[in-house]
């Protein structure tokens, strides 16, 4: 025990109580650490923990809401919501899956890719999310699952709703239909949880799809609360969804019904308007799939015979659809001709023909001498070519374009094809050639580069009724401005109106006058050359026929509704299209009347619209049933 | 101690008010368990509060124990852990699996338990053994290495991280207090931030994956940090006031993991908020500060050193539990003494605790013969 390093038993308890005091602080600094720790997580981050203990503890079922309803201009209901049966599993009630399902399948008639489809949502699914086994079942099937439900614990049966469309295909292409959400919509939704509910369906076509934001509502939830392993603790108190908002349209249920019915079996389209404000009266495109079945999701046969159809039940006329306009461009180059200072009483001699350049245009008869009234009574080509000839065609294409030929309107309708005006302007830039006279001359006609749609179809003649630059309209909201003048001298209205009350009276529709007393309707029959068909796959001698088209309005002395019509092949307009326009247009002013000419065509093709396209589905259904059950 | 006419002697000498905080602690702890059951005394809070007052009485009974009978048998108890540990490590060899425990008839024993206290009581014994003047040679450091250091070897090979930590840091409090130079404390620290990048290597996957996310938590929240954060916002939701007692949806619908063993610190605060959290680290800090009040005033240098050692076990096994309930370090699996559920933890504690009272009714007799 010696040294300068010498440690004794005195300087080792002096170090002894100096770390003692060392270790007693550094304890009480953890203490202090560890108090300042939790004040710091439970009182400065308090809020953002309560939130995500709040977004562990409770989930969201979400409730989707009953869809909008879609009515006419009366208030009269288009797409509805039915109530049905579902049948749907709660996987994390269910005891013996593979039991059940069979058990289910057999009961529903379940096809084995249902089977599959369902084991697969199974395992996919979270504990507390239904699974769907069945929607739209019979009464008969919901109540044998619903005596058996205590044998079959995860089942539930329920009421739900179904789309309801009561007029079927004849609003077909007006509303599309609704659907499942694809991957690809439930993506561009951020993937909505609401898209994918079993049984939810958003619009997948026409106004059901460009409605959606007001038709779809705000779906409630079920707000519940779960374990970590997804087990259902409690239901909490629910927040309640919201049904869609009802949307009113311009349609007259009624006049869309019965055009869709008389257009009978032939391909075409038809609009009609209100003249005094442009609302949409009918919007018919035929033939038509049934959008009630397209909702519910259709086979894959069904689709087969839709597609294949050359009739294209599928393509949406009005909207889509491009035809040459025929001879119904013929008031408004009339109209055209008179702001150019061309005197209405002037007469050209029609002898079956005139020599254009190089090239001879053979009219379809010799209408001898006429003047425009005449010419526009009779369709006349000689006339308007040798007059078209004689003005600007840049000034005479700009005023059939004004009057809604080539022009494309703000409609809620997913896509629109305008077709396309000529002018000689447009000609240099797209052919890069300049205009020549037979392309005045084919254009007078509507021919040549002229394609038209068949809302077009029924502006023109509105905006010639009316004097009123009309906007076509579909829904009933929203602000309603007065048209603007269309700022064409009345007297040269008249003259073109009068021409057309000459078609009917005594021209080349003279076959379709009104049958009534007071109402006279005015007009104007098109035949259009069909070519690019052979591209669209037709075949045989149907699809070989020119178009028909007739454009109308009436009273003629006091312009209410305008109608346009084109009948696909339909030969002659004035033989196919202005018979389905006179109805449409006598259903207006007197529906039984209307009805009454309607019912023994009906019984000539096999029935109303209705009977006709339930026997065609049970004919599609029984042929994509397996041959032996 | 009470003193009154009417409660017997023996009883009355008894440290009362370290028995009442560590029955006040076990029986929040208890409150607690009932709680994280869902409101049951089953599975949890009876079994518990069986084994809590079954020790407490062991610890009582501990209290009579000489220092001397301590003394006496601390080497041959450390050896007999050691060969204990040895014999587990032997039988995880032969069963080709980790193994952390001995079966012996009804009772299953985990010899790293007994470490704790065991190391504490050899190196304070081997202290006082070694003159005042050999305090700083080479001899006086060498075989308290050996002694810490083989032990804690073995329990990190079993692999028990949790346990091994807690011995090392036991041990070095006892060196330190025992006097040894600085630099014994200072190297070791430097090497560790040398050598943790190349042991991080050598850990176990599931040890390296609890570093990594307690290094960085939101990384994972739903694998390896799901323990962290879920934690976090029990503790973190519980506020000032709790959510109530029966009220704290972290641990009633299963989000917190472990909420009745290692994570019943982050239970209790969900419910009792950042009041019951003060509440019970004060009484914890008042249980230490007993066991080190009990340090300072031994007569003996092996009585401070053990006294001291024990409180600081104590405090250790707080500390790293609350730390790592809340997110300040690794989890490593150091429980909660006398509130998370299980044995071992509140036998050694109270091992420790009835140590510590065996010391200081030494020195109150001392002192009352002397004075």
């Amino acid at each position: 025990m010696s040294g300068a390093k010498r440690v004794t038993a005195a300087h080792q308890s002096l170090t002894f109580s100096r770390r003692m005091m060392l270790l007693t602080g550094a304890q009480a600094a953890v203490g202090a650490l560890l108090i300042g720790r939790m004040g710091w997580l439970s009182i400065a981050e308090n809020a953002k923990y309560q939130l995500l203990s709040e977004s562990n503890r409770v989930q969201l079922i979400p409730v989707p809401p009953r869809r909008g309803w879609i009515i006419d201009r009366v208030g009269k209901p288009i797409a509805i919501n039915r109530s049905s049966f579902r049948v749907d599993l709660i996987p994390q009630q269910l005891e013996h899956p593979e039991k059940i399902v069979t058990t289910l399948a057999g009961l529903l008639q379940l096809s084995s890719d249902d089977v599959d489809r369902i084991f697969t949502d199974l395992k996919r699914g979270q504990g507390f999310q239904p699974v769907q086994v069945a929607e739209n079942v019979s009464y008969e099937q919901y109540a044998a699952i619903t005596v058996r439900l205590p044998d079959l614990p995860g089942v539930q049966a329920t009421r739900g709703y179904s789309r309801y469309y009561p007029d079927g295909p004849a609003v077909a292409h007006l509303l599309g239909y609704i659907g499942t959400a694809n991957a690809k919509e439930y993506a561009a939704e951020d993937k909505n949880p609401l898209l994918i509910i079993p049984g939810f369906k958003i619009g997948k076509q026409g106004l059901e799809q460009t409605l959606e934001p007001q038709l779809r509502g705000t779906p409630g939830g079920q707000r519940i609360e779960v374990t970590a392993r997804g087990k259902l603790v409690k239901e909490l108190d629910p927040k309640p969804d919201r049904s869609g908002n009802t949307v009113q349209l311009t349609i007259d249920q009624g006049l869309q019904q019965y055009a869709a019915r008389r257009m009978g079996d032939q391909s075409g389209a038809l609009v009609a308007m209100d003249v005094a404000s442009g609302d949409m009266l009918a919007f018919v495109s035929m033939p038509a799939f049934d959008p009630n079945s397209f909702s519910d999701g259709i086979g894959r046969r069904e689709w087969q015979m839709l597609s294949q159809n050359d009739h294209i039940p599928l393509l949406n006329k009005v909207a889509q659809g491009l035809y040459p306009s025929g001879s119904t461009i013929k008031p408004a180059m009339a109209l055209a001709f008179l702001k150019q200072g061309i005197d209405p009483k002037q007469r050209v001699y029609c002898a079956g023909g005139v020599q254009v350049g190089n090239r001879y245009f053979r009219d379809d008869a010799a209408h001898g001498s006429v003047d425009m009234q005449e010419a526009i009574a009779r369709s006349c080509n000689t006339y308007f070519w040798t007059m078209g000839l004689r003005t600007d065609p840049q000034m005479t294409t700009d005023m059939v374009n004004y009057l809604g030929y080539g022009e494309q309107f703000n409609l809620p309708i997913p896509s629109q094809r305008f077709g396309t005006m000529p002018n000689p302007e447009w000609l240099k830039r797209k052919y890069d050639r300049q205009w020549q006279g037979y392309d005045t001359a084919n254009t007078s006609i509507g021919q040549g580069y002229v394609l038209i749609n068949p809302i077009q179809l029924a502006v023109m003649p509105a905006r010639i009724a009316s004097g009123k630059l009309l906007q076509p309209r579909l829904l009933m909201a929203g602000q309603r401005q007065a048209p603007a003048d269309l700022g064409i001298d009345p007297e040269f209205l008249a003259i073109v109106r009068a021409g057309m009350a000459g078609v009917v009276d005594h021209g080349t529709a003279a076959g379709s006058k009104l049958p009534l007393e007071a109402v006279k309707m005015a007009g104007k029959t098109g035949t259009a050359q069909v070519y690019r068909l052979i591209s669209r796959g037709h075949q045989g001698n149907w699809n070989l026929r020119d178009h028909a088209l007739f454009i109308a309005f009436a009273p003629a002395d006091k312009p209410r509704y305008a109608i346009g019509c084109i009948i696909e092949h339909g030969g002659f307009g004035a033989s196919a299209a202005a018979p389905i326009v006179r109805d449409c247009m006598t259903y207006m002013f007197d529906p039984q009347k209307a009805l009454a000419a309607l019912a023994p065509l009906e019984q000539q093709w096999g029935g109303t619209l209705a009977e006709r396209n339930a026997r065609q589905l049970s004919a599609i259904r029984s042929a994509a049933l397996p041959p032996s059950a | 101690m009470i003193t009154s006419a009417i409660i017997p002697r023996p009883l009355a000498r008894l440290p009362w008010r370290l028995i009442f905080l560590v029955t006040g602690i076990a029986g929040f702890g208890l409150t607690v368990l009932y709680s994280a059951a869902g409101g049951a005394i089953h599975p949890w809070a009876l079994k518990q509060g069986a084994i809590f007052f079954f020790f407490l009485a062991v610890a009582i009974g501990m209290s009579w124990l000489k220092e001397s009978t301590i003394k006496a048998v601390t080497f041959p108890l450390y050896a007999v852990t050691l060969v204990m540990l040895i014999g587990v490590e032997a039988l995880g060899f032969v069963s080709k699996g980790a193994q952390r425990w001995l079966d012996i008839g009804p009772i299953r024993l985990q010899p790293s338990e007994f470490m704790k206290p065991a190391i504490v009581l050899t190196l304070a014994r081997f202290y006082e053994l070694v003159p005042p003047g050999q305090t700083r040679k080479a001899r006086a450091i060498w075989p308290a290495m050996l002694l810490l250091g083989i032990p804690a070897f073995l329990i990190l090979a079993q692999p028990d991280l949790g346990t091994c930590i807690m011995v090392l840091l036991c041990g070095v409090t006892v060196m330190f207090l025992a006097g040894l130079p600085m630099w014994i404390f200072a190297a070791p620290a430097v090497a560790i931030a040398i050598a943790a990048p190349i042991a991080y290597q050598m850990l176990h996957g599931y040890q390296r994956k609890r570093i990594d996310v307690f290094l960085d938590p939101e990384s994972d929240p739903l694998g390896a940090g799901y323990h962290i954060a879920q934690s976090k916002i029990a503790i973190g939701s519980g506020g000032f006031w709790g959510k109530g007692f029966l009220h704290g949806s972290q641990s009633h619908l299963d989000y917190l993991p472990e909420g009745h063993t290692d994570f019943v610190f982050a239970t209790m605060a969900e419910e009792w908020g950042l009041v019951g959290g003060i509440i019970l680290i004060c009484a914890f800090g008042a249980v230490i500060r007993w066991g080190m009040g009990v340090s300072r005033n031994a007569r003996s240098r092996f009585a401070q050193l053990a006294a001291a050692g024990l409180s600081a076990a104590i405090f250790f096994y707080v500390s790293i539990n609350l730390m790592m309930v809340m997110g300040l370090a690794p989890v490593v699996g150091v429980p909660l003494p006398l509130v998370s559920f299980g044995g071992s933890a509140v036998m050694t504690v109270m091992l420790c605790i009835g140590l510590l009272m065996a010391l200081e009714r030494q020195q109150r007799t001392h002192s009352r013969t002397l004075g």
